[in-house]
């Protein structure tokens, strides 16, 4: 492990800022690095994609991880073992070409392996494939005690399940290995459809299970008569060939600075959204795209978070069970078009059913909605503890990949297993969001 | 750049190194042969195992310090068992601190040991190889540090510019064989090596770096900076007059 003084490790949120006292790096995995030695709180840090403080370290020393990106096996079974800190980006570029492709994809493909299982990650095809921990056989877990273990539904379940969603704090995974599919193209073809509000979103997702790929934008500003309404967008792999695999580019272009606070503003925003919802002119089109722009719309545009401002913004994201009228979703996106608070871009989609591996994971069955805020304070958090008695109520839960501030009785009403899992966490091991929603 | 004309069977000795492993992946994208040499045998098979899943067929190692001089010919011999190599990179390297050279001659000499002795031992059995066959590349990753010396680090950067000499003389030599000789010259890379130092926006990431080497050495340059910008940055430094440049704090 090298020491790394002076670079400043964040999250994606820039909200809140907690600097650690020292990142160092790992390298090699056959270098068992001393953990014991070092002085704790340990966290590993992949690419810092989580909007919170779960990724964070206060007062703490950050693993980096991304000097882990060695691939070690690849298979004609499409079982693929390699080092933690490799990029989904990264891998996409391998196994592509060849014709195979990730079980699960978010937003971006700037994350790691490690990242992907500690947050257990979910993408546009959720009610189909599950959580990314689905489709891991086995990683091997590095604890403070200089134990290593190699992790999987047979050996070390109790860990295994803990680790998989365990927001890193069961110790450091040094590899995973995971299963892959195949696809005949990786080019999507895509149809966006229009929607008027929530019920019509919900009858258009009674069709999810013919398409792989579902997700829904919506406009949060939009109230009355408009509330809910977006474009849906869902799509399957293309039967013949669209482009296999271009060689990943960094983004075109780049936020080099903070935007003055407020270039996000309420008028701004509803002014982008309504040109969103009616740019989409018919109420149906279809298309065949490169899988790229589908997965990643954000990521041709490098630092894009810069565009809030210096003081930061948040991610909100809950699931609840489905109602009929939409019931919770409903009730929160109400809250917030009539908030007067920031809110850009919302994203809606159905979970599946399937069970996630993980003790503490996130997805389950219903609706899960992604709003983010500018962060203005006060008002701003206020406004969040509200949601969060919604999702509460309704019996849902909040993302902590996500999340900057629920408090710990929130927590535990979301992640009932809690107790279970803090018995699996490294004596060593913590966040800034472990010891903000678990007190000691 | 056609398939045909990039290099086919490649020699990387200090494998290992974050730069070398970087240009190793450029050339297993393109189903390239390597023979890789690097004296930590776990992390010479972490690297191997990673250029095969990449593309790299056949990919061999073997386990060496290039302080053992005794087992360079070894090396070699191994390395031109399969046949005629396309290029040799030697990226081996210490970056020894400046403070502890001054205090102990032993840092110092063991530094120009690795840098710059081990290296001319092996270039001089690569080289006539290479001129037997008549063809290929030898590229040495030597540093903007050999352009001019600094109070700061002139140990490695004297070792550095040793190397940048004798590929000078043997560039002109092998000139006539038709073997190109490249000399690579890095600013600052990201990787192990220099992570004990404060980060700044000369930083180039190792991945780019490594791509820069590789079309160095597939476009047979002679001399080639890392990333370019380093060539008008050096072009200044080195002009300052001495007598401008002793009084700076560098
Ligand atoms: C634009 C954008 C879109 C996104 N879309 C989605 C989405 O659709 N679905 C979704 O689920 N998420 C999404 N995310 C969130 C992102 O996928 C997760 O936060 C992911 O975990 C980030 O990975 P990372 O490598 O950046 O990890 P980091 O953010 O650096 O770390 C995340 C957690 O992983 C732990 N960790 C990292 N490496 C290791 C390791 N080797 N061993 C043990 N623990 C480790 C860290 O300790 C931390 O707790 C999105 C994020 C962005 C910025
Ligand atoms: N990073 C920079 O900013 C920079 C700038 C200019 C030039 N360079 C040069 O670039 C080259 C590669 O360095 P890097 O930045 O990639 O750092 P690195 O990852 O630390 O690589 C250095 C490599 O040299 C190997 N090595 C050291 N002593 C050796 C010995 N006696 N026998 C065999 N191998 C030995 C190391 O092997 P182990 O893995 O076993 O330790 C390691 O693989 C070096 O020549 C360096 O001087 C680097």
């Amino acid at each position: 492990m090298e020491a790394i003084p002076a670079r400043p490790r964040g999250s994606w949120g820039r909200y809140p800022r907690l600097r650690p006292t020292r990142v160092v790096r790992a390298m090699w995995r056959d270098e068992a690095p001393a953990l014991a030695d070092l002085p704790g709180p340990l966290l590993a840090y992949g690419c810092g994609r989580s909007y919170g403080d779960s990724c964070l370290n206060q007062d703490g020393v950050l693993i980096d991880t991304t000097g882990l990106d060695r691939l070690m096996a690849f298979g004609d079974d499409g079982l693929l073992r390699c080092e933690a800190g490799v990029t989904l980006a990264q891998l996409l570029e391998i196994v592509v070409p060849r014709g195979w492709f990730l079980p699960v994809l978010p937003g971006t493909r700037w994350v790691t392996v490690g990242g992907a299982i500690a947050n257990d990650i979910h993408g546009k095809n959720h009610h189909r494939a599950g959580t990314f921990g689905a489709h891991v056989a086995r990683f091997e877990l590095l604890r403070s005690s200089g134990e290593r273990l190699v992790c999987s539904p047979e050996t070390h379940r109790e860990l295994f399940e803990a680790t998989i969603g365990g927001l890193g704090l069961t110790g450091l995974i040094l590899w995973a290995e995971i299963r892959l599919h195949r696809v005949a193209s990786a080019g999507i073809d895509v149809e966006r459809i229009r929607f008027a509000g929530l019920n019509e979103f919900l009858a258009i997702a009674a069709d999810d299970p013919r398409h792989e790929y579902t997700v829904a934008w919506v406009d949060c500003l939009a109230r009355g008569r408009r509330l809910g309404r977006g474009i849906y967008l869902r799509g399957s792999h293309a039967s013949r060939v669209v482009t296999q695999g271009s060689p990943v580019r960094g983004p075109r272009l780049r936020i080099p600075f903070d935007a003055p606070n407020g270039l996000l503003n309420r008028v701004t925003l509803s002014a982008f959204n309504a040109v969103q919802y009616h740019r989409a002119v018919r109420k149906r089109a279809t298309s065949t795209v490169a899988y790229e722009p589908f997965f990643f719309p954000l990521d041709g545009i490098g630092e894009w978070n810069r565009l809030y401002g210096a003081r930061g913004f948040l991610q909100y994201q809950c699931v609840v069970p489905e109602e009929a009228d939409g019931g919770a979703i409903r009730a929160i996106l109400a809250r917030v078009s009539g908030s007067g608070e920031t809110a850009g871009l919302g994203v809606l989609k159905r979970f599946g059913s399937a069970a996630s591996p993980g003790l503490l994971s996130f997805p389950r069955p219903g609706l899960t909605l992604a709003i983010d805020f500018a962060f203005r304070g006060r008002r701003t958090l206020d406004l969040l503890d509200e949601l969060d008695r919604l999702v509460r109520d309704a019996g849902g839960a909040v993302y902590p990949a996500k999340d900057a501030r629920m408090s710990p009785e929130s927590f535990r009403a979301f992640f009932p297993a809690w107790r279970r899992f803090a018995n699996q966490v490294d004596p060593k091991f913590s966040s800034s969001f472990w010891r903000r929603v678990h007190e000691r | 750049m056609s398939a045909e004309r990039t290099a086919r069977r490649v020699l990387i000795v200090g494998a290992t190194s974050a730069i070398a492993m970087e240009v190793g992946r450029a050339y297993a994208e393109r189903g390239a042969s390597l023979f890789l040499a690097g004296r930590s045998p776990e992390r010479l098979d972490a690297v191997a195992a990673d250029l095969r899943v990449r593309g790299a067929a056949p990919v061999e190692t073997m386990v060496l310090d290039v302080l053992a001089r005794d087992q360079h010919a070894d090396l070699v011999d191994r390395a031109f068992a399969a046949g005629e190599l396309d290029a040799a990179l030697l990226a081996h390297g210490v970056l020894p601190d400046q403070a502890r050279c001054q205090e102990r001659p032993e840092e110092a000499v063991r530094a120009l040991e690795v840098n710059f002795t081990a290296t001319v031992a092996l270039l001089t059995l690569l080289a006539n190889r290479f001129e037997a066959q008549r063809r290929g590349t030898i590229a040495v990753i030597a540093s903007v540090a050999g352009d001019r010396g600094r109070q700061s680090n002139y140990v490695y950067g004297a070792s550095k510019g040793g190397l940048h000499v004798f590929m000078q003389g043997l560039r002109n030599r092998l000139h006539h064989s038709g073997v190109s000789v490249l000399t690579l010259k890095p600013g600052f890379v990201d990787t192990p090596m220099t992570a004990g130092m404060p980060s700044n926006p000369l930083f180039a990431s190792s991945r780019r770096a490594g791509r820069a080497i590789f079309r160095a050495i597939e476009a047979r340059r002679d001399v080639a900076y890392i990333p370019w910008f380093w060539r008008p940055i050096m072009a200044l430094i080195t002009s300052l007059p001495e007598f401008v440049f002793k009084r700076l704090r560098l």
